[in-house]
């Protein structure tokens, strides 16, 4: 049951307001999503940490409902 | 959670071998391409590592994504450490940035030339 991108988008700025998501369909198929997300609550976190603070955002569903999940994230440059 | 005896299993291996890949298939025939692509990484790298199947222990797959909070296999383990899945290993390798990490952590490079 592929997940709806705005449903992603919406979890992952539940849970970081300010951050600025981009959801790519790597196949076409719904189900195989990319995300970019850049947020100013990474800064000082390690790779791990951030990639484990998006995971915790979508509660779950990463490696269930959400099939995969490619993740880039970074903290603002500013 | 450290009650849980996966664990203890889990910790063996990662403290016995300096490199650890958790993935599906095995490293000569991986069963999933996100699996593969660090095998690849690995393999162009020349760093020894012991690969464990998931796919063959369902304790030790639901086990591992406990064990680091991270919800997908592949992972890759050095000396002990959760390193990343499959996006962080692929961008590490990108940047140079794992050779070096493994080299900090006492592990050998044997950079292969592309194929």
């Amino acid at each position: 049951m592929p997940m709806n991108p705005g449903d992603i988008e919406r979890l992952i700025k539940e849970a970081l307001p300010d951050a600025t998501v981009t959801l790519e369909d790597l196949v076409g198929d719904g189900d195989h999503w990319s995300a970019t997300v850049i947020s100013a609550a990474f800064s000082g976190k390690s790779r791990v940490q951030q990639h484990q603070m998006v995971y915790q955002s979508l509660q779950g569903r990463v490696g269930g409902e959400l099939h995969a999940l490619a993740l880039q994230t970074s903290a603002p440059t500013s | 959670m450290s009650d849980n005896p996966v664990f203890e299993r889990i910790e063996e291996n990662i403290k016995e071998n300096d490199v650890v890949l958790f993935m599906k298939g095995t490293p000569v025939f991986p069963q999933c391409g996100f699996s593969s692509a660090v095998v690849q990484v690995l393999g162009h790298m020349g760093v020894k590592f012991k690969g464990i199947d998931v796919l063959a222990d369902p304790e030790i797959r639901e086990g591992v994504k406990a064990y680091s909070s991270w919800p997908t296999v592949p992972q890759l383990y050095v000396k002990g450490e959760f390193v990343g899945g499959c996006d962080i290993i692929r961008e590490m390798f990108e940047n140079g940035e794992l050779t070096e990490f493994m080299k900090t952590n006492g592990v050998e490079v044997n950079l292969q030339d592309a194929q």
